[in-house]
Parts: C-alpha cells; structure tokens; sequence
C-alpha cells in the first residue's frame, strides 16, 4: 500500500515564477522567501516521493464560470502550463499518474465527495509555482514525482467550508494509503496566505491571523473548522480563502504530525507568503 | 428561505464578495477577460476597443469602466479580480499598480504600504 511521507504548503504567487525564471533567488527582495525551501529541498531529496498530490486553486486557466467544479481532480496523463494572460514562461508537460488519479476518485465518490474529474485540464500558477519551488528546474528535474492535481473553488462563493476542506483532506488521505503499490506520496497545500488583491481594501494582510493558522495547522486543525467562510475573507482577505488548500491538505496526513521547517514573510508581491514541511508519523 | 441562513451577508468595508449575484451581472465582462488567455484576443482587443466589446455583449457601464481604466468600477459591475488580472495585463500593469490604482496610490506607496504591514 501506498504512504504519505507529508504535506508541503506554499504561496504560489505568479511573481514567484518570474523571479525563478530571472534567477532573482539571492535578490535582497526576494532572498527571505527564497530561503525558506532549501530545507524542504533537503527533505525531498532524502525521501524522494513518487507522486506527488498538488492541491491548488486555478485562477482563471483551466475553469471558468460557465461551468465551476467545487473539487475537480485531474486524471490524465500529462498536465501542461498556459498562457495566462501576462507572460509566464510555458514549461514542459508534467507527467501525471491517471492510474492513482482515477483511484482517488472512485475512493472519494464512495466516500460522497462529488468530484468533477478532468481527463484534460490546463494548470495554471497555482500549480506549476510550487512544483518549481520545491523540485528545482521542474518538470526537468530527475526526481520530479508524477503529479495528481486537485483545483477546489475560490473563485466565485459559495466556497467550500473550512471543515468540508479538511474532511476531503481526510478521505483524499484515506484514499491514498489504500492505493495498491508500495509508492510514497507527498500533499502539496498551495496559495494563501493572507492577501487581498480587489477593492479598497486591496493590500490588506493579516500577520496576527496567518500566525493564528499556521500554530493551529499544525496542531489543531479541527479548531480552525470554527471559522466561518466570511470570517476567512474578513480576516485573511479576499484572496486569503486559499488557505482552504492548506486544511485540503492537512487532513490527508492523520492526526500526528512533525513540523519540520516553516517559513513566513511579509510581502511577496501583495500576499503574505507562507511555507510549512509537516512529515506524517512513520 | 431566509437569506441569513446562509454564510454570505456581512459587510466587509472595502470587500466584494464574488457571490453569484455578481457573478450574474459580471458575466460578459468576465468571458471577454478569461479569453484573454488567447494572445489572438488580446491583439484583437487592442486594435479595436469597442468592437470587441461589442461582440462579447458588455453592458454600457461595464464599457465605460473600461475607457476610464477604473477597476473599482470594473468590480462594482461584477468583474472578478482574476479575470481583470489578464485585462491588466495587457496594459502591463502589476498587481501593485492594480492595488495602488485601487486605494488611491501610486505603485511605490502602496508598496511601502504592503512593506508595513511586516
């Protein structure tokens, strides 16, 4: 049977991929970012997953509001970059992995998550900037795992509770430990943390708050279930309901838990950026 | 069934919720934005403004919103800030400019006031 080594979040701000694409790692700007992933390159390298399960939100690449999946899986067998709009380089295909793709759908389904699954989808940012962050040079990198990847809704409300994220997390997990092949995976959690890009409020970010949800992903996610949907856009901005992709992912790695590096600076573009290592209980 | 059973009524100064009440009234100008991932409609945008605008069925207000460059405005008539991110793009502006043409500042200000919040 499968096992999920851990969970990786990160921001996934489109800047971040200009900057790797530029080289600006050691920028004095972009330096306290840059420094928080040699530590998660360290972990990768020592356990080198085979797939990896990206959890993120498409922005407006894959989906649009004609029709707008709550939790859409992907299940092909590459998942290419594309133009966005502004200019972000386009990148070889990642390679996927259909065959745990369609395990963790009908796994879910059963479990009464309804999934849109999605045999060609496009990924955007959200995808492909932390797969650069955490395997440098992806997809050309020798250890790139083969990906599984989860859009969830924060575009349009209604969006999915906090408790509804960490639930699928906890079935996703449930999922994975049952797929039958001695593989390793990692949960990536992407986006957040706290940052508003629309309205007079733009700007807005919340270090009181982001500090509050990341103790608390750590040890206690079930208290961050209380939070009401408008309470996370009031106090983690607009934008900020991305942190739905960390409780996604923080249910699919059981109760215990090892925090191994955390990582968070203010600001990277507009957004307060966060990263966390969480390794599962062997 | 009463409104206040659902999680979607709170005024957050400042905030649009993008609700489906939104998304409703912004939806052609939404479309036009997200086919802006196609270089092909970005260059036929820019050699003609109002044509493409007419062809994906603006309202008036949406229109003028546009000429006037005002994404407050955009928003108030349902534009979605992922959507308009590709309208700005061809414009060339950051999400700083965004944010800065927003709140009233230039792009170094509202960087300085993005730096504060540290």
């Amino acid at each position: 049977m499968a096992q999920i080594l851990g969970g990786i979040t990160t921001s996934h701000i489109p800047a971040v991929g200009n900057a790797i694409d530029k080289g600006l790692q050691d920028d004095p700007y972009w330096k306290p970012f840059f420094d928080g992933y040699p530590k998660v390159h360290a972990w990768i390298r020592e356990h080198k997953p085979d797939y990896v399960v990206n959890i993120y939100n498409d922005h407006g690449l894959g989906f649009f509001l004609d029709r707008m999946p709550t939790f859409a899986i992907g299940a092909a067998h590459e998942y290419r970059n594309e133009d966005e709009g502004w200019g972000l380089p386009s990148l070889p295909p990642f390679p996927g992995a259909p065959e745990l793709s369609w395990h963790i759908i009908e796994s879910m389904v059963e479990d009464e998550f309804d999934i849109t699954s999605c045999q060609e989808l496009a990924v955007d940012h959200g995808f492909v900037v932390p797969m650069q962050l955490f395997w440098p040079g992806a997809p050309n990198n020798p250890d790139m795992p083969r990906a599984v990847p989860i859009s969830a809704n924060t575009v349009q409300h209604p969006i999915p509770t906090l408790k509804r994220a960490l639930d699928f997390g906890k079935a996703l997990g449930k999922a994975l430990r049952s797929f039958p092949e001695e593989a390793k995976v990692v949960v990536l959690g992407t986006g957040g943390l706290s940052h508003q890009l629309d309205g007079q409020r733009a700007g807005f970010i919340n270090k009181e708050f982001d500090q509050y949800c990341l103790e608390n992903i750590v040890s206690d996610p079930e208290a961050l279930t209380k939070i009401s949907r408008m309470e996370l856009v009031e106090k983690a901005g607009a934008q900020g309901t991305e942190f739905l992709m960390w409780m996604m992912m923080r249910g699919a790695l059981g109760d215990e838990v090892t925090e191994i590096t955390r990582n968070y600076h203010i600001p990277i573009s507009n957004t307060a950026a966060g990263t966390l290592l969480l390794e599962c209980a062997a | 069934m009463a409104q206040h059973s659902h999680d979607y009524h709170i005024d957050i100064p400042g905030t649009t919720v993008f609700d489906g009440r939104m998304a409703m009234k912004g939806y052609a100008l939404n479309k036009m934005c997200y086919d802006f991932n196609r270089a092909e409609n970005r260059e036929a945008f820019k050699a003609d403004p109002e044509a493409w605008m007419e062809k994906y069925g603006l309202r008036e207000e949406q229109r003028q919103a546009i000429r006037d460059n005002d994404i407050l405005a955009m928003i108030e008539e349902g534009g979605n800030i992922y959507y308009l991110a590709k309208l700005a793009g061809i414009f060339k502006l950051s999400v700083q400019d965004v944010g800065g043409m927003q709140t009233g500042r230039t792009r170094e200000e509202f960087q300085a006031f993005l730096a504060s919040q540290a």
